[in-house]
């Protein structure tokens, strides 16, 4: 808890308090960019936010000992999946805030009582905690391969099927439609 | 580990609650509802790098791995739908999408 007690990793304590401190700041900048995000009703300015939202959660992987994730959080997630949705936005032209239709109160209100329900949740748990941060440690590329292509190997093989068969449906459902012919 | 695990998850289940929040409020527009499911599996993604990093075990950063390229294939295929439907009555409406005939 804040201030830090002890020096767990063995990291000096400034830079155990700065990373701290930059935990924080980087967790507001995510919750900030994506309720901005989510509010936003223009969809070009929405990507933008999530870019911002999904850049500042990179770094908080790197700060969790994760630098692997962190980059492919950049480069897939901000770097291609957004590219993806800029591009279909664009190519169809959904980019005019004034024909999108405003939420009205019957489309607010289950989202309010279900995000109220989680948030009694956090509050009850923050309420029944207690302790200070855990000894964790930052696990390297190489114990990290090595998990990934010893023990995980079939869910390797599972994932590299399913992205062909996600390529063959989006070359059969995107194809130009012939002359009088079915989908 | 530099902060408490109680805090990571604090975070992750904000994230949640805003994606949650995005899809269940923008029912009438896909590309917002699936920006929320982007941030819904970010929150997830977050919760596994946490314990894996609170644990010292590599088990869930394997499994953020597994949600990045399962994030991957979903987009393009929803994407392609999208298109697809965008074509037949252009909109992106999905009160709109309800007929079934081919």
């Amino acid at each position: 808890m804040w201030p830090p007690k002890g020096n767990h990793m063995g990291l000096p304590l400034q830079r155990k308090i700065m990373e701290q401190i930059i935990f924080y700041i980087l967790a507001a900048a995510t919750v900030i960019a994506t309720v901005f995000s989510i509010t936003e009703r223009h969809a070009v300015h929405a990507i933008v936010y999530l870019v911002t939202s999904f850049f500042a959660l990179a770094v908080i992987f790197y700060l969790l000992g994760a630098p692997l994730v962190a980059v492919f959080e950049v480069i897939i997630y901000a770097g291609a999946i957004m590219v993806l949705f800029m591009f279909v936005i664009m190519m169809l032209d959904l980019g005019h805030p004034e024909k999108v239709g405003t939420p009205g109160i019957r489309d607010w209100w289950p989202a309010l009582v279900l995000a109220g329900v989680v948030f009694a949740a956090i509050v009850t748990i923050v309420a029944a905690a207690t302790g200070s941060p855990a000894a964790g440690q930052a696990i390297g590329v190489r114990e990290f391969a090595l998990v990934l292509f010893q023990r995980y190997g079939v869910a390797i093989e599972i994932i590299s099927m399913q992205l062909l068969f996600a390529l063959v449906g989006a070359l059969y459902l995107g194809r130009r439609q012939g002359k009088g012919e079915k989908p | 580990m530099i902060v408490p695990l109680l805090h990571v998850l604090i975070l992750a289940g904000i994230l949640f609650v805003l994606g949650l929040v995005c899809v269940l409020v923008w029912r009438a527009n896909i590309i917002m509802m699936l920006i929320g499911i982007e941030i819904m599996l970010n929150a997830a993604m977050l919760a596994f790098v946490g314990g894996a990093n609170r644990w010292g075990a590599a088990d869930g950063q394997v499994f953020a791995l597994m949600i990045i390229a399962m994030t991957s294939a979903e987009v393009s295929l929803a994407l392609a739908l999208v298109v697809y439907l965008h074509r037949r009555k252009k909109t992106v409406n999905a009160d709109e999408f309800n007929t079934m005939s081919g």
